[in-house]
């Protein structure tokens, strides 16, 4: 049993700590309650599939940050043959708050790299709690590069609540390794498939995050701030996180519905954490079946397809431009042909 | 020669004395003196006395940079939508509202084809006062599409930064326009044209995350914040004492990120100078847009 309960699970734990006064009383009194095990034992079955049915956006950011969550490294293990991890950005450092090397997945040859987090305090400090530094984001974009020079599909997975916010972040210029990570993506000519698998936590998300596909897990979150942070600037106060959570539409579901993401795998009964197995079978389906219809396509329309995918990305209004006013100052440059310009943007007043 | 295509959609964007904070006299957060607001507008809003360069509006920052009567605004018509009917402590419509009757303008960007001296350029100039600058589908939309049109017509792109990052109250929507406006900076790129950032007071989070921190040139004001995070996070998070001069421009000139700090006087003079040198066959490139009757 999991030893982490999130608040909302606790009717699951006062189910299971009934059935385990069950279970003793049976043995130590020899008497057969199997009936009523069995009937306990749906009852918690039955708790779990109710409240990880209806659970509120900010319940399912709890469930994405829970502790036994697998992890990156984790679906590595369980998803791949052949790890061999590549290490450092050739520049500073290695970062363990991205990991990324060269694996096979069910025979195909791929680049795989994606945050992560630490299981414990002392894996924690080390991994800085899934925060990457620059070096990280510029390890990856080394890796991504190594893969496209080859021919390798890249596979990216995103847990981080975001990139480190860190001095060393800032003199090391964190945001310019994130933007370059997003400017050169859109030039890598290989399949990229993206998971979201826990936290999606903004521009630290992000900056592994432009691809051909990209899927997210039934429980992860995507998001373009934390419900904290969110919380902090709208309240002035995190306990209003859950109302944040809401307004924010940062579940799979409403990102889904908002075409921002292509695909949600469902993940097992009560969470990733209740099966990990399970959890990275469905996650391996999916990233082999988007790689098989990726792998086909000729670069250029690859990439092109992926900058019309995010270029499409936004929702705006568009009116008819007002003429323009008569200038206050110098007129207009004595050859404009200013009546031509007004009978054309009448003729199309908007692209 | 002309600036004003036949296809062209344009509006001109007023020059107003006013797109600075109103009153007669302002205080100087650089030296706490207090100057005349007409002395400081002629002064280009730059302090005399200590140098600190106060924020511009649009308005100001084009009649600096381009020559008079020489930028076609585009894409003047995309307004800010609700996509996720947004309700905080305010609803996000309500703020796009005040802002726009409060800055004239519907939102944080103005972007369009200029003449800065003999270069014809495709500007966008970043307005912090409307919301922060924060980037938003229309933000995002704006910038996509000025350097999209400047690759299309073989112009260098000029981008004046300012901004708090990507615009909470449009969620996933505001963050995915990092990309999209990076990609749009990578095939500029490829088409050999150069594209030049200038960071002003502040440039962070995502928009610094982004097309901002893209420059093939990246110039700053004097002493404009510029980084990732805030400083007030970075602190709560790390509990450590910031560096003196932290996230400022001549701190980032130190550490390796920008090319030039260049004040306000001679921002123009720079801009010429760089595109002179890098614009591949200058200086005809102002008669060749595809429209010129
Ligand atoms: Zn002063």
């Amino acid at each position: 049993m999991p030893a982490y309960t999130l608040p909302f699970e606790k009717p699951i734990l006062e189910l299971q700590a009934k059935l385990g006064e069950l279970r003793r009383f049976s043995e130590s009194q020899e008497i057969d309650v199997g009936e009523e095990i069995r009937r306990m034992e749906e009852k918690i079955a039955e708790t779990r599939r109710r409240i990880y049915s209806t659970l509120t956006p900010w319940q399912k950011v709890q469930v994405s940050r829970h502790p036994l969550r697998p992890y990156t490294r984790d679906y590595i293990a369980r998803m791949t043959e052949g790890f061999i991890e590549l290490h450092g950005d050739r520049r500073y450092a290695d970062d363990p708050a991205i990991v990324g090397g060269v694996a096979r997945i069910d025979g195909r040859r791929v680049m795989l790299l994606g945050t992560q987090k630490g299981r414990d305090t002392k894996s924690n400090l080390r991994c800085n709690f899934g925060c990457a530094f620059p070096e990280g984001y510029r390890k990856a974009l080394r890796l991504m590069r190594l893969a496209a020079r080859f021919g390798t599909p890249i596979v990216t997975l995103i847990d981080t609540p975001g990139a480190f916010p860190g001095i060393e972040s800032e003199e090391r210029h964190i945001a310019e390794a994130i933007a370059v990570n997003l400017r050169e993506m859109f030039r890598l000519p290989v399949p990229i498939v993206v998971c979201v698998i826990g936290e999606g936590g903004s521009g630290g998300a992000l900056g592994i995050g432009v691809g051909d596909r990209i899927l997210i897990l039934e429980h992860a979150y995507y998001s373009v701030i934390s419900p904290e942070g969110c919380a902090a600037i709208l309240w002035k106060d995190r306990a209003f996180s859950d109302r944040a959570a809401n307004a924010l539409k940062l579940t799979a579901g409403d990102l889904l519905e908002a075409g921002l993401v292509d695909e949600v795998i469902p993940e097992p009964e009560g969470g990733a954490h209740t099966d990990p197995e399970a959890t990275a079978a469905r996650l391996r389906e999916a990233i082999v079946r988007n790689l098989d219809a990726l792998s086909s396509r000729p670069a250029d329309a690859l990439m092109a397809a992926r900058y019309d995918k995010f270029r499409a990305m936004g929702v705006f209004g568009e009116t008819p431009v007002p003429p323009p006013a008569p200038p206050e100052a110098p007129a207009e440059p004595p050859d404009t042909p200013a009546d031509t310009g007004k009978d054309a943007r009448q003729d199309k007043p908007a692209e | 020669m002309t600036l004003f295509g036949k296809r062209s959609q344009y509006s001109t964007v007023r020059v107003r004395k006013r797109d600075m904070p109103d009153g007669l006299w302002v205080k100087c957060p650089g030296c706490s003196d207090i100057l005349y607001r007409q002395e400081l507008d002629e002064a280009l809003g730059v302090c005399r006395k200590c140098g600190h360069h106060f924020p511009l509006g649009r308005a100001e920052r084009i009649a600096q940079l381009a020559e008079a009567g020489a930028f076609e605004e585009w894409d003047a018509g995309l307004r800010s939508m609700d996509p996720l009917g947004f309700t905080g402590t305010a609803s996000y419509t309500s703020k796009l509202e005040s802002h726009a009757r409060r800055c004239g303008y519907p939102d944080a960007i103005a972007c369009g084809r200029a003449r800065i001296g003999p270069h014809a350029v495709g500007l966008g100039v970043m307005d912090f006062r409307f919301l922060g600058a924060s980037m938003g589908s229309v933000v995002g939309e704006k910038v996509a599409r000025l350097i999209e049109r400047s690759t299309a017509e073989r112009m260098p792109v000029v981008m004046c930064c300012a901004s708090g990052g990507a615009r909470m109250y449009e969620g996933m929507f505001s963050l995915m326009q990092m990309a999209k406006t990076s990609g749009a900076v990578a095939r500029h790129g490829d088409a050999g044209l150069p594209y030049l950032t200038v960071l002003t007071d502040p440039t962070t989070a995502g928009v610094m995350a982004s097309f901002a921190s893209l420059g093939d040139v990246i110039l700053a004001e004097p002493g404009a914040l510029i980084g990732f995070a805030g400083p007030r996070v970075i602190r709560e998070t790390t509990q450590q004492e910031l560096p003196q001069g932290f996230q400022r421009s001549e701190f980032l000139l130190e550490h390796g990120l920008i090319d030039c700090v260049v004040p306000r006087s001679r921002l123009k003079a720079t801009l010429v100078e760089l595109l002179t040198c890098l614009v591949p066959d200058n200086p005809a490139r102002a008669g060749a847009a595809p429209a010129a009757g």
